[in-house]
């Protein structure tokens, strides 16, 4: 049996590690290897890198800190930001990284999504979506690493999710953005909805501020695993603790 | 002791590389035989799809090459794949080092396909040190049994470690397995 994956998150802005608060104000938490090399070491399954920057300054992530990431840790990471084209990926993929994660470029090309897919195959690309509830429904926003830029796309969520998966996506990681960085739970109802309509691999991501959280979304969803970043940061519990909780849980935890 | 990393194109190269780097190992990443000759042992890795990779193997003269290897080669993920002898990805006739083909998991909402995350290896008795959780990252599977030494249950119960003679497959990646696939990176040096 596949265990349920504990993924924190590193948004990397300036070649830094930052984190807002519904994704605004953000404030530096570390340099970037300090930080995936903590996470390593205390048995995260995963690293994400979103650089938040680069898809609203029009820039693509640097391969060198790829590099660096790939050499000190030995644990799966997928690294987001700004990419746009298969050459891109395949610099940041040839660095290391295990996955590509594509947001706002696949929003405005969605045939990236096959591109990528064809190239490397579905299990190196990732979507992420940022997706919001507006007048009753799920909608699809891009840009999100700027509120000046944050933009809704009028794309339902639901379709997106679709769309997606015909496209050739290894994995969704949804981002509920109402609860990112409040530390109030994961978004369980939207959570289930899309959930219900991936064939594919989602992760939750959002809302996670207590250990108690993490046990919700993966009992209460099929989420493969639970994607967080402020609790982790702001060292509010360790993962190997986390984990230690959630096997006494009797969930299937590495 | 020096490795050849058989470049095929896919990605994943500089994280095999670094992953024996850890261990103190030196490598050599190459599509040409002239540099892969007379070196200790190799692996093939493999990201991409199969018939991205047998074709590169074609384009490099590396096929037969790869089949009269008698030092121990390590195939991971498609690199495994293509050792069997044919492949559903894109149709493909692969390397028949192992006797059966390579089939895609069966998706539905209960199992989600690829298999991307953690999970379990069972081997036989003489390799149980080894039995733990490792990554995988796989659409596609094997159900042949010639030569299996370990099991991962994901829909089906299936070979995710094969040896025959000085060929060994591995489903999972053992270079993104932390301590885990430390130990089984060892286990293959052991073997060279």
């Amino acid at each position: 049996m596949l265990t349920r994956r504990i993924i924190p998150c590193l948004d990397v802005k300036d070649n830094s590690v930052v984190k807002g608060v519904r994704f605004r104000n953000h404030e530096i938490v570390g340099s970037i290897i300090d930080l995936a090399i903590k996470y390593n070491n205390e048995g995260a399954d995963e690293l994400v890198f979103y650089d938040i920057g680069a898809s609203t300054y029009d820039g693509v992530v640097s391969k060198e800190w790829v590099k660096a990431i790939a050499e000190k840790i030995n644990i799966p990471f997928c690294v987001a930001g700004g990419i746009k084209s298969v050459e891109q990926a395949k610099v940041i993929l040839n660095s290391g990284a295990d996955k590509v994660s594509v947001n706002s470029p696949a929003i405005e090309r969605p045939e990236l999504i096959h591109e990528l897919a064809n190239e490397f195959g579905s299990q190196c690309v990732v979507v992420g979506i940022d997706s919001l509830m507006i007048e009753d429904d799920y909608i699809v926003y891009s840009k999100t690493g700027d509120e000046n830029t944050a933009t809704n796309t009028s794309i339902k969520t639901i379709d997106w999710i679709e769309k997606v998966q015909e496209l050739g996506a290894g994995e969704i990681v949804l981002n509920c953005m109402d609860r990112d960085g409040v530390r109030d739970g994961y978004d369980i109802y939207q959570l289930n909805k899309m959930i219900s309509i991936s064939n594919i691999p989602v992760i939750a991501s959002g809302g996670a501020g207590s250990m108690k959280d993490f046990k919700n979304v993966l009992t209460q969803t099929n989420s493969s695993g639970a994607l967080a970043a402020s609790v982790f940061h702001k060292n509010l519990f360790n993962i190997n603790d986390l984990k230690i909780y959630l096997k006494k849980e009797s969930l299937n935890i590495r | 002791m020096i490795i050849g990393i058989i470049d095929c194109g896919g990605a994943n190269l500089n994280s095999i590389y670094y992953s024996f780097k850890r261990l103190g190992i030196n490598t050599v990443i190459s599509n040409s035989k002239n540099e892969l000759s007379g070196l200790d042992a190799y692996v093939l890795p493999g990201v991409g799809s199969a018939n991205a990779v047998m074709q590169c193997l074609k384009d490099k003269s590396l096929i037969d090459f790869i089949k009269n290897i008698t030092k121990p080669v390590l195939g991971i993920c498609i690199g495994m794949q293509i050792m069997y002898e044919y492949s559903e990805e894109g149709d493909t006739q692969c390397l028949g080092i192992i006797d059966g083909k390579i089939k895609k998991f069966k998706s539905d909402k209960s199992l989600t396909v690829p298999q991307m995350g953690w999970n379990k290896l069972l081997c036989n008795d003489d390799l149980k040190s080894l039995n733990g959780h490792y990554y995988y990252a796989n659409s596609f599977y094997t159900d042949s049994t010639d030569s299996a030494m370990g099991y991962t249950e994901y829909g089906v119960n299936y070979t995710s470690l094969v040896k025959k003679n000085n060929f060994i497959g591995c489903q999972f990646h053992p270079e993104k397995s932390s301590v885990s696939g430390e130990k089984f990176l060892q286990y293959f040096l052991t073997t060279a």
